[in-house]
């Protein structure tokens, strides 16, 4: 049986008194994709950084293609794509310009591994003679994920991808990346974006330098066992700081357009709406919702 | 395309392609040249005089006659004893000659500005006495020794000549080391060298290659430098041409060295180009000989430029282009400065990391 694509085992990793890694232990497995969800500044590029061999953890070890990032990473640098989460390739050279250099830095050209980036290259191709910096970001992240696959990697390593990329964009590049996976590549992705998330085979939420929690998407968020209510209407401030008063309500914050109450189990909805309406607040709706992932990430946060 | 052959390609089209920086590495050491050999020169060409006289005799008037038809001075007109202060306070003029009546001479300089009054001095004393030895042909006059100097290789004292090679020292370093080590900096900087990193490359390799482009440069400007110097400045080059351009080359290599050792203790642009400017430019202006003679430092002073490979760059090629002398008489600047290559390129090597902090 061939090995896990990527082990990691207690990985730390300290700047000065900050832990920017806290014992990580995570398993992605042979064509699996795996997202690291979590805020910015909660260590998800160092992980990255370390397991792509760029820098040395302090402690704990880790396997990438089965090999270990300590001794053997001459080797691992020709097994592994990399795009960083900045923009890393060079502005004032072509499309072309740009592809040929990393195939030559792989020691390939650009027809050996076509079949493996054509989907991609072919939304670039129109732009090739273009420099790389007048791009958009959409079409920058397409030219960087190319350049990353042109050696065929066995493991991607994509450090926040989508970020700073439009919508729609974001979308083609998550159908593109499940594409990739088909042909056989494992592939660690992280993102601030809970949306994204579901996406992936499996996720590991990650703040702190820790990880709070691993599981399918849908597994995480089965765990969340409280019920959960969406509450709106007029003067949203006042109906945070009036409901995170109530007795059965073990958390409340602010969720897109409105606000999400984390309730305990003799919670009644029906008073408290009718709470805040004696209060003065106006056009008050309250439902009960489902939880997402960002709801167990923020539930995990505040038990942290 | 083999790997070696696209990665120089690739550093080339950022320079073909950052058109200013391209223009001022390109165009910046002929400006320098031509500022120092014709603009900037230490010789004193124009110096204002004034005569004070309390009779204006025929002997004094062919002596004012005598120090004007020298190219070098301007006769301002004849002046009363008690302007002279004045005149010279004023700036009018730069030195004042008073004939007194016991027909000795007394020459008033203004010396804010200490190299024009010594420069004027010595001229003024020679015409003056050259024109004393000639009224005095008829009496004997033994005591007068005039002694006889020779300016060699440089008759006419010409500064461009001592300007050249220093220009050379200061150029080649300043393209090859600052430019090297801001580039690949720069690759540090903008997280292009993360990528480079984690590729089967060996990211030395990548940097080597990085120095193809900036060595080709240098080539071009030291043969610039050169035919500027030879046809424009007219500089003699009456020695080794071979050897000019051998010891340039090495002085090259070194300065590509230097620019990578900065590059690895560097992560940041702005450091690598303080460095190179604080750290490598003051000390070749100031220590290499290039402006100030090294014979006239401090003695704490010396021993620090030899530690200068410029002193070593400039002494040498003064010796080839200038005196004129075979490549034997420099071996020994030759070797030091091989063997200052050989220690940078160990210590820079012996520095670069291929992961990051």
């Amino acid at each position: 049986m061939r090995q896990d694509a990527i082990e990691i085992n207690g990985i730390s990793k300290n700047y000065g008194a900050l832990k920017a890694l806290d014992g990580i232990t995570f398993n992605v497995g042979r064509g699996e994709v795996f997202g690291l969800i979590g805020p910015d500044g909660a260590g998800k590029s160092t992980l990255f950084r370390i397991l792509v061999t760029l820098i040395d953890s302090d402690g704990g070890s880790a396997k990438v293609d089965g090999m270990d990032i300590l001794n053997d990473y001459h080797s691992i640098r020709n097994k592994i794509g990399y795009m960083p989460g900045k923009f890393s390739l060079y502005p004032d050279l072509t499309v072309e310009e740009n592809i040929n250099f990393f195939a030559a830095l792989f020691h390939v050209t650009l027809e050996q591994n076509y079949d493996l980036i054509a989907p991609i290259y072919k939304q670039i191709e129109p732009f090739k003679t273009r420099r790389a910096g007048k791009l958009s970001g959409g079409m920058k992240q397409k030219l960087a994920l190319c350049c990353s696959l042109i050696h065929k990697p066995d493991v991607l390593f994509l450090d926040e991808p989508t970020t700073g990329v439009d919508a729609v964009s974001r979308s083609e590049f998550w159908d593109m990346l499940l594409e990739l996976q088909k042909k056989g590549l494992s592939i660690l992705v992280s993102t601030p974006y809970m949306d994204e998330a579901s996406k992936c085979n499996r996720i590991a939420l990650i703040n702190g330098g820790k990880i709070l929690d691993i599981n399918t998407p849908d597994g995480i968020v089965n765990n969340f066992k409280e019920p959960l209510y969406a509450v709106s209407g007029t003067n949203m401030y006042g109906i945070l700081t009036a409901t995170r008063q109530e007795k059965e309500v073990v958390d409340c914050y602010p969720f897109g357009a409105a606000h999400h109450i984390v309730a305990s189990e003799n919670f009644n909805p029906e008073f408290l709406k009718q709470t805040l309406e004696e209060r003065g607040f106006k056009n008050i709706e309250l439902n009960k919702t489902k939880a997402g992932i960002e709801d167990v990430f923020i539930k995990l946060m505040h038990t942290q | 395309m083999t790997g070696f052959a696209s990665f120089v390609k690739k550093e080339s089209l950022h320079i073909l392609r950052d058109k200013w920086t391209l223009l001022i590495i390109l165009i910046f050491p002929i400006v320098e040249l031509l500022l120092f050999g014709f603009a900037i020169s230490i010789e004193i060409k124009n110096i204002n005089f004034a005569v004070s006289v309390p009779h204006r005799t025929e002997a004094i008037r062919k002596q004012v006659e005598q120090i004007s038809s020298n190219p070098y001075f301007t006769f301002r007109g004849y002046i009363s004893g008690n302007e002279v202060d004045k005149e010279l306070r004023s700036g009018k003029s730069d030195a004042v000659v008073e004939f007194s009546k016991d027909n000795s001479v007394l020459i008033a300089l203004d010396a804010s500005n200490p190299n024009k009054a010594m420069e004027g001095a010595g001229y003024l004393q020679s015409i003056l006495m050259s024109g004393n030895s000639n009224a005095s042909e008829t009496t004997s006059n033994l005591s007068s020794i005039i002694p006889e100097t020779h300016m060699l290789y440089n008759p006419q004292m010409n500064s461009a000549y001592n300007f050249v090679p220093g220009i050379m020292g200061l150029i080649f370093i300043l393209i090859c080391a600052m430019m090297t080590s801001v580039s690949i900096v720069r690759e540090k900087e903008t997280g292009t060298m993360d990528v480079l990193l984690v590729s089967p490359v060996k990211p030395i390799r990548i940097i080597f290659a990085k120095m193809v482009p900036y060595f080709t440069l240098s080539c071009i400007n030291l043969a610039c430098i050169l035919f500027l110097a030879r046809y424009v400045l007219k500089v003699p080059m009456s020695g080794n041409l071979g050897g000019v351009i051998g010891i340039s080359l090495l002085y090259l290599s070194l300065a590509l060295a230097l620019g990578l050792l900065i590059s690895t203790v560097t992560s940041k642009q702005i450091t690598a180009l303080i460095i190179s400017g604080m750290l490598l430019l003051l000390p070749i202006i100031m220590l290499s000989g290039m402006v100030f003679p090294i014979e006239n430092m401090p003695a704490a002073l010396k021993p620090l430029t030899y530690i200068v490979p410029a002193r070593w760059y400039i002494s040498a090629i003064r010796k080839l282009m200038i005196e004129g002398l075979p490549f034997k008489y420099v071996l020994k600047e030759f070797s030091v400065l091989l063997t200052m290559t050989l220690f940078l390129v160990a210590l820079a090597l012996k520095n670069f990391k291929d992961k990051m902090e």
